[in-house]
């Protein structure tokens, strides 16, 4: 089993807001994040594939392939965007770290098609990052299960 | 679906590698110049991952107010600008190798009470880091970076 990692970056604002808490505890709760007018990140994403390399091209799948999903799912979706009102598959949710990896891996499980989605890295910023492993249950124990 | 949550903190410590299980000579053999009895320090880099379910109300795993609170209180506040072979217990009878500080940070981070701790990343230097996942009863973690 091979582990391929490609990354891309995306800019985007959001802000966090429960229409269920009151005023005080959505500020309580969110604190800076809850500023009405929103704010931005420089999100960093890394999309792991694992995959055994194919024997005639020695790729687990093609990364022009995988730019071009990365592209079409995510920046096209989501860069430059004000996550909260431009990005349906997260409308009705708070658009925190946790909630937009889930989206993306969503998005990207079923595109990839050679291999398959081992994790979603997404970083909001250097200091705070999450990893989704979709269904399986982290680490490297879904290996030598999924297939 | 599974999701680690992750964040990075810092801490500036001095250590010294003496194991009084080792003689003077066996001690700088094995140590080299970490055995400098006067001690050296680093800037070290600590990484928490942390599990649990997404809270719909808030979409968050743990609060990171909460987090940072308890890694603060847990981890920064005894161990940074700190000697640790003097001033940290766990270190007066282990050598605080890097090994050692990563087991110590998660055994002190173990029981958060808002998610459960999956894993601590420590880098010494940028060049040098250490995982540690607890032990599990099926087996050991492995590393995935």
């Amino acid at each position: 089993m091979v582990y391929l990692t490609r990354k891309i970056e995306f800019s985007a604002s959001h802000l966090y807001h429960n229409p269920a808490f009151s005023a005080e505890e959505n500020r309580r709760v969110f604190g800076k994040c809850n500023n009405p007018h929103g704010h931005g990140h420089n999100y960093v994403l890394e999309v792991t594939v694992a995959g055994e390399p194919d024997p005639t091209t020695g790729m687990v799948l093609d990364l022009k392939e995988l730019k071009e999903i990365l592209q079409r799912e995510v920046s096209d979706r989501m860069d430059h965007r004000f996550l909260n009102y431009e990005v349906p598959e997260l409308s009705g949710q708070i658009p925190t770290c946790e909630n937009i990896a889930m989206v993306i891996w969503r998005l990207l499980e079923a595109k990839i098609t050679r291999g398959h989605l081992y994790r979603v890295r997404l970083y909001e910023t250097p200091d705070l990052f999450v990893d989704c492993y979709g269904e399986g249950r982290g680490g490297r124990e879904r290996e030598g299960t999924a297939h | 679906m599974k999701l680690h949550l992750w964040r990075r903190y810092r801490f500036c410590a001095s250590h010294r590698l003496h194991s009084e299980q080792l003689g003077e000579e066996e001690n700088r053999r094995v140590y080299g110049k970490c055995n400098n009895p006067y001690g050296h320090g680093h800037n070290y880099v600590v990484e928490v991952a942390v599990s649990g379910q997404v809270d719909e109300a808030t979409g968050m795993i743990a609060n990171l107010s909460d987090l940072d609170a308890f890694v603060e209180h847990e981890i920064i506040e005894p161990f940074d600008h700190k000697y640790l072979n003097e001033e940290i217990a766990a270190f007066q009878k282990n050598v605080p190798t890097a090994e050692n500080i990563c087991i110590e940070i998660f055994n002190r981070l173990r029981v958060f009470p808002h998610a459960s701790l999956e894993r601590v990343r420590v880098e010494e230097t940028g060049l040098n880091s250490f995982e540690y996942a607890g032990e599990p009863a099926g087996g050991t973690h492995e590393p995935h970076q």
